[in-house]
């Protein structure tokens, strides 16, 4: 029953892991997932033989390699902030991991060739890459706007100007780019732009922010929202977001299966962030 | 008759989702039973998170009984689970025993329902909220309304919480009021950090469980019983079906690995020709 289009549950290896600044970039072989993949969706990880920690960790899919010298490889960028994704960076070449995915619904590409305006904060500017490149074969035109808290956790200004006809770097020290937030300067990157379409993936009052500035200028927002997934398969329902259905009644739907991606307009980001 | 699964191992209430999302990786190949997670007559949104953390060996688990309720499972859910031809348990819990009534009526003559199973005692919602059936008379209660309810035939399971000092006296009490088969043990009651109640599931669990199960079936050896609590593989399911039991769910194993179900059922398959 398995499809080809679904999610595999598979074991892999890691290939490689690559500090850059404060991230850390993991090459996994992964044989099924980097063939099914779609900018947006994300892969769950579990540590093997780790029978106290239950709960997956989701990452997003940073890139993909169907064919390579070792197989089907996917990138995953990791922030080591904790123990579990420290343990996760600790690993060497040829370790065990298992992995499900690809998971969730992708972002919506445009039919038509369209101006769009691409948003991450840190590491979770990660599937905006391979996003990107998908904009550019359909003929669209990108721009990027790129933020972090320093110049440490920015993830690819450097890939960004490959795919993107203008990049804006923003960080909260102003170590490089703009010192600022992306709450500060989407609204009018934004206008600049032109933006048709609006993705954005990174914390939630970015998110927020983005959502509020495409409404303002009548643009579409794709945001690809962050949250703890202990499943990450949709089995759990640990991962509530608050939503505005079509038929405008409100809902808390599975961040895992019916997100990650969802209309910026349709998230109810207020409720969302109270405590 | 006595009550025996098709099949020994089934999927665990509130672990597998609407089903679909197990059938993705074959999760559904060759098992016993599907229990739903816990339906209510109308819907209900379900807690803000967090809802499920992790514990060592184990998820705190509180969802609030998020469930789109009784008609739209009917309407959306239970025609997929028909189709795949898997025994359906659905899980329910009601507020009142006239409401537990009309579930089980409703329940009991949809095609593609082989039993229901009593979630009575939610861990995870504060006690009121549902009809309280803590003492072993009101869970009695509970299960001789809704026997009454269900067309001859309809499975019905009752799922005992963890209290140890009860155990026994509420398993001969729901026997005796019409229940097939009692399902051991529900989630222990537990808290978020914050002091929402929740429950305590998974392998932390199995040994509980499995000395239910032991206990029950030393003392009421006419009632069949399916265990659940903290199985994860073969080894486990073959540890409680030697205890006694005629069935295994596997409920928490599922959020680590979406194939524990499937695969448990291959390796066991295997070895018994």
């Amino acid at each position: 029953m398995t499809d080809a289009r679904g999610p595999v549950h598979v074991d892999g290896e890691v290939l490689s892991v690559k500090r850059v600044g404060a991230l850390h970039h993991v090459t996994v072989v992964a044989p099924g997932i980097a063939e099914r993949f779609r900018p947006g969706t994300f892969v769950a990880v579990s540590l093997p033989d780790d029978d106290a920690r239950l709960a997956r960790r989701s990452f997003w899919i940073h890139g993909v390699r169907p064919t390579g010298s070792h197989g089907p490889t996917l990138e995953i960028v990791v922030t080591a902030k904790s123990a579990w994704p420290r343990r996760l960076v600790a690993l060497g070449q040829g370790a065990r991991l298992v992995l499900t995915g690809p998971l969730g619904r992708p972002f919506a590409l445009p039919r038509e060739p369209v101006t769009c305006l691409l948003v991450g904060e840190g590491y979770a500017a990660a599937p905006l890459f391979p996003l990107a490149e998908r904009l550019r074969e359909r003929g669209c035109v990108v721009a990027m706007l790129l933020a972090a808290p320093d110049e440490e956790h920015l993830l690819g200004t450097l890939a960004a100007r490959r795919s993107a006809r203008s990049v804006t770097v923003v960080t909260a020290d102003g170590s490089v780019g703009v010192r600022g937030a992306v709450a500060d300067v989407v609204a009018d990157q934004v206008s600049r732009a032109g933006a048709d379409v609006v993705y954005a993936a990174g914390g939630r009052p970015a998110l927020h922010a983005v959502a509020a500035a495409a409404e303002q200028h009548g643009a579409w927002s794709q945001t690809a929202v962050e949250t703890w997934q202990p499943c990450a398969t949709g089995l759990c329902h640990g991962c509530p977001v608050p939503v505005v259905g079509e038929d405008g009644v409100g809902r808390l739907v599975r961040a895992c299966t019916e997100g990650p991606v969802f209309r910026g307009d349709r998230v109810q980001w207020v409720a969302w962030e109270a405590p | 008759m006595t009550f025996t699964p098709a099949r020994p191992v089934l999927v665990a209430s509130g672990c597998g989702g609407t089903g679909r999302e197990l059938a993705a990786y074959d999760g559904l190949d060759g098992l016993g039973g599907f229990v739903t997670r816990t339906l209510t007559l109308d819907p209900r949104p379900g807690h803000p998170g967090p809802r499920v953390l992790e514990s060592p060996s184990g998820f705190v688990h509180g969802t609030g009984l998020q469930n789109p309720g009784l008609d739209s499972f009917l309407a959306r859910e239970l025609p997929w689970l028909a189709a795949q031809g898997i025994p359906t348990y659905v899980s329910l819990t009601a507020a009142t025993l006239g409401e537990y009534a009309g579930l089980g009526r409703r329940l009991g003559t949809a095609p593609g329902v082989t039993g229901v199973e009593l979630n009575l005692v939610p861990p995870d919602l504060p006690v009121g909220e549902v009809y309280d059936a803590r003492e072993p008379f009101q869970a009695a209660r509970v299960v001789g309304t809704v026997r009454a309810s269900l067309p001859p035939g309809c499975v019905l399971l009752a799922k005992l919480g963890a209290d140890p000092a009860r155990l026994l006296e509420t398993a001969r009490a729901v026997h005796e009021a019409g229940a097939d088969a009692v399902v051991l043990l529900h989630a222990l009651p537990a808290s978020f950090d914050d002091g929402r109640p929740a429950g305590l599931g998974g392998p932390a669990l199995r040994p509980m469980a499995l000395r239910a199960v032991h206990e029950v079936r030393a003392a009421l050896p006419d009632l069949p019983v399916i265990a659940s609590g903290g199985a994860v593989d073969v080894d486990d399911v073959r540890v409680f079906l030697a205890a006694g039991a005629v069935g295994v769910q596997i409920g928490s194993a599922l959020l680590h690995d979406p194939t524990a179900a499937a695969r448990a059922v291959a390796a066991l398959e295997e070895e018994t020709p």
